[in-house]
């Protein structure tokens, strides 16, 4: 880094709050986001495989804390946050192959993915409570 | 005469880099199946009791699968991690420190989530 005098107290590079807030770069932020926040969601994994392996007592558990509302609630936010993640992360591998970097493109994938996601989300829970036959 | 080209062969000092760049698409690729196996897996046995989700997880092949989804997820997060780690913490000891939490955090995850896909698996 260059160690020449600022002589006023300008920004040396422009930084998130220059720009006005546009969708590509929110689904960027989420991307992280989401990514961080799947490291938190793997850790409830791990606990109810290990409630699993531990015993029905333990298991029954770790059930009850999913099955009620803030459990359901995590669960719903984590299973959307999986299912952003995954869709901005196929987005990613397309851009890899240096297609579709066009600025129409990321547009379209940018809706793609957060409409997909939402809708792939609902889909998931509808399924879900499907199955178990109840709420 | 020296062109860029020189540099590119060498990789510059470190003779290597992008062995992280790839490590991440590599996992990013094999997670997308393996999570919606997980995820899936689970979905379909939303309510079904102790005893029948033991024994669902402790078919050899979604043993196995869970095994490989616990292993490539975590690699895939440790990368993640630190690439924000490295984003936002500037102070050398504390990114440092941060980053081996990171670490230990993802072999935690894998070793207690694996310890946990075995012994249900070898049905003990």
């Amino acid at each position: 880094m260059s160690q020449g005098k600022v002589e006023a107290g300008r920004p040396l590079s422009p930084h998130l709050q220059i720009y006005r807030p546009m969708l590509t770069m929110m689904m960027s932020i989420a991307h992280r986001i989401t990514g961080a926040s799947l490291a938190i969601g793997f850790g409830l994994l791990a606990w109810w495989l290990i409630a699993l392996a531990a015993g029905p007592q333990q298991f029954w558990h770790a059930e009850a804390f999913f099955a009620s509302i803030p459990g359901r609630l995590l669960l719903f936010l984590f299973s959307w946050a999986l299912i952003l993640h995954m869709l901005g992360g196929i987005r990613h591998l397309i851009w890899d192959t240096g297609t579709g970097l066009d600025k129409k493109s990321i547009e379209i994938f940018a809706w793609a993915t957060l409409l997909g996601s939402i809708t792939l989300t609902i889909l998931l829970w509808l399924v879900g409570y499907c199955i178990r036959g109840s709420l | 005469m020296a062109t860029p080209l020189r540099n590119v062969r060498g990789m510059g000092a470190a003779h290597r880099g992008t062995e992280t760049f790839w490590r991440q698409r590599l996992t990013a690729i094999a997670n997308v199946p393996l999570t919606l196996f997980v995820v899936l897996s689970i979905v379909t046995h939303i309510g079904v009791g102790y005893d029948e989700m033991r024994l669902y997880f402790s078919r050899p092949v979604v043993a196995i699968v869970m095994l490989a989804f616990v292993i490539s997820a975590a690699i895939h997060m440790r990368i993640g991690l630190g690439e924000i780690i490295e984003d936002y913490v500037h102070l050398n000891g504390l990114k440092v420190l941060s980053l081996l939490l990171a670490t230990f955090f993802a072999a935690s995850l894998v070793l207690a989530c694996g310890f946990a896909i075995l012994k249900i698996g070898f049905g003990v």
